[in-house]
């Protein structure tokens, strides 16, 4: 049986919660980004690619069934190794599961608690807020 | 007379850790108790304690509208307003106060000049020249009148050290050039452009030039007159003083057969439904109520630069700026964009294939604030084939310790994401 959201959400606090220093929690960021299942060049094009100021963002997403229920598989990558980090976590409470599912999650909510709100402000520079967004549309798609 | 004014030297030193006790805002401790290392300046400066108790002042004992009350107050703020606008001018070395307009910063002041002058003056077939380094407020309002006016913008070219090609320049002025817009100092490289030699090149054929100074006015002393640049704008808060004041500067004789262009109050003489007769310059520009405290709290920002003195300054930020240079030289993989010979106050660069943002991040994490990105200069990220970068630039403020705690959070960072 996989995690719920809420499952993995509070697996991330846990783990985030273990470290003191700034250079530990961005360390641990930084390799949540790198443990992404790559994304394919090819998809990286205009239509994939989320507006952010200065970093690059894109995501795919991919409608399937299964369990009787539809869900939908997202493929997601930055050029800025933070950003990766950041959206490797929303890509964690919202990959594999139901659009339903994606909507209601409160991902402002575990930024918040991972103390990681900050960037989310900071929606000019890197695209997250766009990026929990464009999710957002593509599951009220899929729905 | 004091004794105390008849002893002091005439020469004041410039002493950087006195300077910095004027900066409330610069002794915090941020990021788990990190001491701020203020490096965007070129974004906006910081205010010293004379201006922020002027703007405190102004509301607690003489907020009144100007040149329309007719009481005490409205009297001590109209004379403290009109004498913020005598302090610019003196700044700028202007001939007539006049001449000083206000707006809002450096962008509504180019914007001002191409919607009045611009359409006056530009028609079909029509060029407006600028420079591949210019902040996109010296292109875009340009861009605007062009398109409306079937005119073309043409630009003088830059070498990969971010210097202008000055043959060029001079092969570019052709009989069809109405305006030249040149930006002083680049913000994205720190480039210092020759505009005196530039301004002459260009009134050799009758061409006007506005100097776009939001970079060079609070780094080096500014003389309108013997630059004979025909307008000149720059931004209050970034001159130590308030947001939302700017100054345009245009010669008296240019200003005058300009067209106003925002209608409203203070800026009429007489109003009737068939006829409106305008009031003279400078409020022939500046309809309706001002930005008061703006006005009076860049007057204190200029008293205090006058007061430090701006050649001192310059000297303080160039010592700075050859340290830095050297410092940021030893830095693994670091990457200056902008080494042109003549170059003020700015540190743009790149740190391997770390994304600037991330470096910025990790910056930000060890309390030291710069900018990264395009710094709103998209087309010098073209010329050098990068999507942004670290830019670190200097105030009077700064100190080679701050240099020292920028390198050491490069190597860092260089460790960390390297």
């Amino acid at each position: 049986m996989s995690l719920t959201q809420q499952e993995k959400a509070e697996e991330l606090i846990e783990a985030f919660s273990f470290f003191e220093e700034w250079e530990d929690r961005y360390g641990y960021l930084i390799d949540l980004g790198k443990e992404l299942p790559a994304m394919p060049e090819v998809l990286k094009t205009e239509e994939s690619q989320v507006q952010g100021c200065q970093s690059k963002v894109w995501v795919v997403a991919k409608t399937s069934q299964g369990d009787g229920q539809s869900h939908i598989d997202l493929l997601v990558d930055s050029d800025s190794a933070i950003v990766k980090g950041l959206i490797a976590i929303l890509w964690q409470v919202s990959s594999g599961y139901a659009p339903q599912e994606i909507l209601a999650f409160d991902i402002e909510g575990l930024l918040k608690r991972l103390d990681l709100e900050e960037h989310l402000s900071m929606n000019r520079r890197n695209g997250l807020y766009s990026m929990i967004q464009r999710i957002r549309s593509l599951a009220v798609q899929g729905a | 007379m004091s004794t105390n004014t008849l002893t002091q030297p005439k020469k004041k030193t410039f002493d950087v850790e006195k300077v910095r006790k004027d900066f409330p805002i610069l002794s915090q401790l941020v990021r788990g108790k990190k001491p701020l290392v203020y490096l965007d300046n070129a974004n906006t400066t910081q205010k010293p304690k004379c201006v922020i108790n002027t703007l405190v002042r102004y509301y607690r004992e003489y907020n009144s509208n100007v040149h329309r009350a007719s009481h005490y107050l409205g009297s001590k703020a109209d004379h403290a307003y009109e004498k913020g606008r005598h302090k610019v001018q003196n700044f700028l070395k202007a001939r007539h106060f006049e001449e000083i307009i206000f707006v809002r910063n450096a962008t509504e002041g180019i914007n001002l000049v191409a919607q009045t002058w611009g359409r006056r003056n530009v028609d079909k077939g029509d060029e407006i020249l600028v420079s591949a380094m210019e902040h996109h407020a010296n292109i875009v309002p340009w861009q605007m009148l062009c398109e409306e006016r079937g005119a073309t913008l043409k630009v003088i070219p830059m070498s990969d050290s971010g210097e202008l090609d000055l043959e060029a320049y001079e092969k570019l002025l052709t009989p069809q050039t109405r305006l030249v817009g040149l930006v002083h100092m680049s913000n994205a490289l720190g480039t210092v452009n020759p505009i005196k030699e530039m301004i002459a090149t260009a009134h050799k054929q009758g061409i006007p030039v506005l100097i776009d100074g939001a970079q060079s006015a609070y780094h080096m002393s500014i003389d309108v007159q013997e630059l004979d640049c025909d307008f000149f704008v720059f931004s209050g808060h970034k001159l130590y003083g308030p947001t939302g004041i700017g100054i345009l500067y245009g010669k008296r004789e240019l200003l005058e057969v300009m067209p106003p262009w925002m209608g409203g109050g203070d800026m009429i003489l007489t109003v009737s439904f068939d006829k409106t007769t305008y009031n003279d310059l400078p409020f022939k520009f500046e309809a309706g109520t001002p930005h008061i405290e703006g006005v009076i709290g860049l007057g204190a920002a200029i008293d205090y630069l006058n007061g430090l003195g701006m050649e001192n300054i310059a000297k303080h930020e160039a010592e700075l700026m050859a340290y830095g240079t050297e410092a940021l030289a030893q830095v693994p993989d670091l990457k200056m964009i902008g080494t042109a010979k003549h170059k003020a106050s700015v540190f743009s660069f790149m740190l391997g294939e770390i994304h600037p943002q991330d470096v910025g991040t990790i910056l930000d994490m060890e309390g030291i604030a710069v900018r990264t990105g395009q710094h709103c200069a998209h087309p010098v990220m073209q010329h050098f084939g990068i999507s942004a970068t670290v830019r670190a630039s200097l105030a009077c403020y700064n100190t080679r310790a701050e240099i020292d705690a920028l390198v050491q959070g490069l190597h860092k960072a260089h460790r960390f994401m390297g």
